[in-house]
């Protein structure tokens, strides 16, 4: 009797995963056409952008139609990236993804849910040579080519003129004791000594200070050459998580995090920036204009981020938006088609670059970005993007976690929870390794 | 009290059961009847609890990063959970959840209950009026509630102020979050609380009498009347708190996201789960980012494989425990 029923029992499970096994994702791998053909069917592209950002891309949407009249483009705004890799793990999601960061084009590419666009690519004798040599880097990972760039970010300082002539200061800073000597001149507290208005609020978390767009002021490293973790043996995160604590401790922890609690959302017209609650911040040139929609009154200045090594001076962090062909893609053909379109077109890419004011991602933009070229504002983030020591994050399997990891420490790291900054670093790097190691 | 005994049709006092004289045809016609009725739910269980569940188990000791198809890769999974050091926070974080927002809400439902059950008149709109939060969308309600108790600009901390109380950082503060979201649970409690207000009006009156009577007081009636009656209504509220505690998502997600600041879409809002500092990362946050933002699918079955037997022990203890409190007899 037992023996009849842990029989059943097996064979019962066998069948469970057998059926398991079977529904997962296979990889059929859709023929490419020998020859350029005329596209035509329907695609479906999911982007993350909204309001304002997402007019735009319908506009440059109508004229791809316009020029492909038999392609017919449906569109879908406010998706992430997890929305995207889970339709198409699924075996749905979009023909053509524009994912946010370039952090995850190492998943996305590993993973297989972007196909290899190199066959399009050959087919079509597209030169990738004609984008800089960071944007080449950020869309292909291990050698594959699974994703073009859409337009690109570059990270800089924003600082408020008006509280800059309150203060008599004529330039913004270039060193970071420099920074901290402002961010204390500019900060303004109320008589019980809660803050007021904030010259530079250094918490890690805080809006867009994350490890990536710090990191360049001192020029740490993220990787050793054979792929391991670099972040307790290099000497300059120790370097920037000291200099960050300094002022953190000078503001009081309990006091910033007080303040910070009291700001509006970044992404809302009550960014601490927009109000004047800070006079100094991180951010990418995309906050020209929601400072320009949102806050016509704020006299702003823009600036590279400051740096421990003069040489440095100028260049930031760069990341840009990726565009790929799903692996699940109904009509591969077409889909490429608007890929191509969205990232060689020159005046596509100049026309989305000036709406969204995004940087333009090809050479060709980059020398002639239309009125961009007159915005001396928007002109320091083009600089910022063409230094040559201008950095992006480098791709890796685990997307995320990699940086995701090193901002975990900062933040025990700024609050006083974490003692230890050597150990704290070293065990950073022990936690990095083993989610490389799982995921390789 | 008289007990009547009910005779078979046909059978004859002293006769063997009918069981056992029941030819095999129309046993296996009876078995197939009763089959065909719970066929159904058999198809449901098999097809969405063990098939998920073995799935689970099998996905458990592959690579799977929902885009190819899996690969074995033996025990690195299960390995990488002793290493894990999101899954300590995280582990820690629900539990104290379950220790603390399980039985708040028990408690909280049935002192509302009993206060409710107390009302003559006006009962139905005080019982609308504590019951209307439970309908409110768990993100609405959350979003809600995060911008009521915002630091500095809310109405919460504006009222404290005003009686010259410096209110908490509440959402922004690591040791007040997970409080924060006790509170919020307690907000909309409604769900339980009905259950526990029918409990409570259910209890026979002249059991209440006779208590009155022996010189029961108020604490020693609730001991010895109102818990042993409400008794299955409690070990409900326990079992089905805790399991629902441990999946603990939605309100932990979304007051992250909006109380960080941060309730972007572009880089998703798994990015900000768990501020501040990590206090409301839960056990199925960390679950869903090392599933479907790292893409470590195996991983996050390691995960959920554990998270079931911990709620299969948990309600196993339960069951025990309840079954010991309150004697053989219950």
């Amino acid at each position: 009797m037992f023996r009849s029923k842990a029989t059943t029992a097996l064979a019962l499970a066998a069948v469970a995963l057998a059926a398991a096994t079977a529904c997962t994702p296979s990889s059929p791998d859709k023929p490419v056409a020998p020859s350029a053909v005329e596209p035509s069917g329907s695609v479906e592209l999911w982007h993350f952008f909204t309001d304002r950002e997402e007019k735009a891309i319908e506009t440059v949407i109508a004229d791809f139609k316009a020029k492909y009249p038999k392609v017919d483009v449906v569109v879908k705004g406010g998706q992430d990236d997890t929305k995207m890799l889970q339709a198409i793990g699924a075996g749905q999601g979009p023909d053509v993804g524009l994912s946010y960061s370039t952090d995850v084009a190492g998943q996305l590419c590993n993973s297989g849910a972007w196909i290899d666009l190199k066959p399009y690519v050959d087919r079509d004798k597209v030169d990738v040579g004609r984008y800089p040599e960071t944007v080449r880097s950020y869309t292909q990972f291990k050698g594959k080519r699974c994703a073009m760039p859409f337009l690109a970010d570059a990270y800089g300082l924003y600082y408020n003129k008006a509280f800059f002539g309150e203060a008599g200061v004529t330039a913004p800073p270039k060193t970071l004791s420099e920074l901290s000597d402002l961010a204390k001149r500019l900060t303004k507290r109320k008589p019980d000594g809660t803050i007021e208005r904030a010259g530079f609020l250094p918490l890690a978390g805080f809006y867009e200070n994350s490890p990536s767009h710090m990191y360049p002021m001192v020029g740490a490293r993220w990787l050793k050459d054979d792929n391991t973790s670099a972040v307790g043996s290099d000497p300059a995160w120790q370097e920037l998580l000291r200099w960050q604590k300094e002022l953190v401790d000078w503001f009081g922890y309990d006091k910033l995090e007080k303040f910070r609690a009291s700001l509006g959302d970044e992404w809302s017209a009550d960014n601490a920036f927009h109000k004047g609650q800070v006079a100094m911040m991180i951010d990418g040139e995309f906050r020209i204009a929601f400072l320009r929609d949102q806050a016509k009154d704020v006299q702003f200045g823009t600036a590279p981020v400051p740096v421990t090594r003069a040489e440095r001076y100028g260049a930031g962090y760069v990341t840009g938006n990726i565009l790929g062909v799903s692996k699940t893609a109904k009509n591969p053909e077409a889909a490429w088609a608007l890929v191509r379109y969205l990232s060689t077109d020159t005046a596509a890419i100049v026309k989305l670059a000036n709406l969204i004011k995004n940087i333009p991602t090809t050479t060709e933009a980059l020398a002639s970005p239309g009125d961009l070229a007159n915005d001396a504002e928007f002109k320091v983030f083009i600089d910022i993007f063409n230094n040559p020591h201008s950095v992006h994050m480098p791709s890796t399997a685990i997307g995320p976690a990699l940086e995701e990891t090193m901002s975990d420490f900062m933040v025990k790291w700024q609050s006083g929870s974490a003692k230890d900054l050597e150990a704290g670093l070293r065990q950073v790097d022990e936690n990095i390794d083993k989610q490389l190691k799982l995921a390789s | 009290m008289a007990v009547s005994t009910v005779r078979a049709p046909g059978r004859l006092p002293g006769a063997p059961p009918a069981r056992r004289t029941m030819p095999r045809r129309v046993r296996l016609r009876r078995n197939l009847t009763v089959l065909s009725f719970i066929a159904p739910a058999l198809v449901g269980l098999a097809l969405f609890l063990g098939y998920p569940l073995l799935a689970s188990v099998y996905f458990s000791f592959t690579k799977f990063d929902l885009v190819n198809p899996p690969e074995w890769v033996g025990l690195r999974n299960w390995a990488f959970l002793r290493d894990d050091p999101n899954v300590r926070t995280a582990a820690a974080n629900t539990l104290w959840l379950v220790v603390v927002m399980v039985p708040a809400r028990m408690l909280g439902a049935m002192c509302t209950g009993l206060l409710l059950a107390r009302f003559r008149s006006g009962a139905g709109i005080y019982r609308t009026l504590f019951y209307l939060p439970a309908l409110a969308p768990p993100v609405a309600a959350t979003l809600a509630f995060v911008f009521m108790f915002k630091p500095g600009t809310g109405p919460v901390n504006t009222m404290l102020a005003t009686v010259g109380i410096e209110g908490p950082l509440w959402f922004n503060s690591p040791e007040w979050a997970k409080p924060s979201l006790v509170l919020l649970a307690l907000w909309g409690v409604g769900d339980l609380m009905i259950i526990f207000l029918a409990a409570l009006l259910d209890v026979p009156k002249q059991l209440y009498e006779a208590a009155a009577l022996d010189g029961a007081n108020a604490w020693q009636q609730f001991r010895a009347v109102t818990l042993p009656a409400i008794s299955p209504v409690l070990l409900f509220a326990a079992v089905t708190g805790v399991i629902q505690t441990l999946q603990y998502f939605t309100q932990a997600a979304v007051a992250a996201s909006v109380a960080s600041g941060q309730a972007t879409t572009g880089g998703g809002i798994s990015s900000t789960f768990g501020y501040p500092e990590k206090s409301t990362f839960t056990y199925p946050l960390w679950l869903y980012v090392a599933g479907f933002r790292y893409g470590a699918l195996g991983y996050a079955n390691v995960l959920a494989v554990v998270l079931f037997l911990v709620a299969i022990a948990v309600t196993a203890i339960l069951l025990r425990r309840f079954r010991a409190f309150l004697g053989s007899d219950q």
